[in-house]
């Protein structure tokens, strides 16, 4: 319990840091609306629905990359992540409480998004998408808060979490967008297995990316 | 509590710390001097664990979470109030009566008037205030502190004065400054550090 109440008070720390700066998530809703308006004019007239919704996973990754590069400035800020690393709770506590956060920003931007995808491309939004999206999401969210981790020790950090989470995304957008575009089976096991994978991986490692 | 035998550090090429042999015992006090870029604050970061030695060993007799470490930043976000950081510290280092001792500490530093502004509009001797609440609220069994007295004004080095030498009775400490006469009714070994 003790494990919960701190990855409880830690994300809710995060949220509050965001209502209070506000410096995460509206840059995320105008980056994808404006991604989105960017692609509806570049896609033909009677484009097709896969490429339609190829767009949708381009703009959602790199929405989600904007958010993850300022996953822990706060804590860049002050040296926080020291106080934090320092406390007797678990450490993963920390990477749970931010990745839950993450999840948040990236499903408010989600909730403002795929309505304007459907205004822009009429692809025929279904439960599958829907499905797609929210198990991406938690991948998009487990692994890209630990390499936010990790980069937020580099000084090279804007280059670096790109650089380590993009090819990491690739079997996520292979799911993400074969669930929306083929229906569930392999698609939704894929990222099933991949949510559960990685969500041991990061919850067992990020001990090591916040100590020296 | 504290054993160091021929503890190195180093940056890459850089070496920062060379042959540091240092015992503190249980309940000591024991003060480093340097001039800057001596390696004080990476000694203290060794201690408690932030950096790992390159060589050498070194072994801290307390756990993480009985250690109160006071570094030259703060370590609290400047985006939420002074409360608001000391009971998410409070919670994680799971400090009974929380918001009665939160209430105390913040009291006794003179920060109870200014316990809801953010601490992004603090001074720089608020901010030492408040990181000195930080380190203290789990009345830890180690206090690890990086020149304490940073940017405290007259009536904050009088409350840390009567703090520490309460303190000093429960506690071991392990102390960097640059004002070392300061700790002298209080120091029970003295260690100078050289580049």
């Amino acid at each position: 319990m003790s494990y919960l109440s701190d990855v409880a008070a830690l994300a809710r720390k995060d949220l509050r840091l965001e209502l209070r700066a506000r410096d995460t998530l509206p840059a995320m809703l105008l980056f994808v609306i404006s991604t989105l308006v960017v692609f509806h004019f570049t896609l033909p007239q009677g484009g097709s629905r896969l490429a339609a919704f190829g767009l949708l996973w381009v703009a959602l990754v790199f929405t989600a990359l904007l958010g993850l590069t300022r996953c822990f400035a706060a804590e860049r800020e002050g040296e926080v992540l020291d106080g934090l690393v320092l406390a007797p709770s678990d450490r993963s506590a920390i990477w749970l409480g931010k990745a839950i956060a993450m999840l948040v920003f990236l499903v408010a931007a989600e909730a403002v998004a795929l309505p304007a995808f459907a205004l822009f491309f009429d692809p025929g939004i279904d439960g599958r998408t829907l499905l797609g999206v929210a198990l991406a999401d938690l991948g998009i969210c487990t692994v890209g808060t630990l390499l936010a981790g990790m980069a937020a020790a580099s000084r090279a950090r804007e280059l670096l979490l790109p650089l380590l989470f993009l090819p990491l995304a690739i079997p996520i957008v292979i799911g993400g967008v074969g669930t929306s575009v083929a229906g569930g089976g392999r698609y939704v096991e894929l990222l099933v297995l991949y949510d559960a994978i990685f969500a041991i991986i990061c919850w067992a490692s990020f001990e090591y990316v916040v100590t020296e | 509590m504290i054993r160091a035998r021929a503890v190195e550090k180093r940056y890459g090429d850089e070496r920062v710390l060379r042959g540091i042999d240092l015992d503190v015992e249980r309940g000591g006090f024991a003060v480093v001097t340097g001039a800057n870029g001596s390696g004080k604050t990476t000694l203290l970061r060794l201690v408690v664990g932030l950096a790992q030695p390159t060589a050498g060993e070194l072994e801290v007799g307390v756990p993480r979470g009985r250690l109160g470490f006071l570094a030259h930043e703060p370590l609290v976000y400047r985006e939420l109030t002074a409360l608001e950081n000391l009971d998410l510290y409070g919670r994680l280092y799971r400090v009974p009566e929380r918001r009665e001792r939160i209430g105390m500490l913040l009291e006794r530093f003179r920060l109870w008037e200014a316990r809801r502004q953010r601490v992004g509009s603090f001074s720089r001797g608020m901010l030492q205030r408040l990181a000195l609440c930080r380190a203290f609220l789990h009345e830890p069994d180690l206090y690890v502190l990086d020149e304490p007295f940073t940017a405290l004004d007259a009536e904050g080095a009088e409350v840390l004065d009567r703090e520490l030498a309460e303190r000093r009775e429960r506690g071991t400490f392990l102390v960097a400054t640059h004002a070392p006469a300061r700790f002298d009714s209080l120091a029970t070994a003295q260690m100078a550090l050289v580049r």
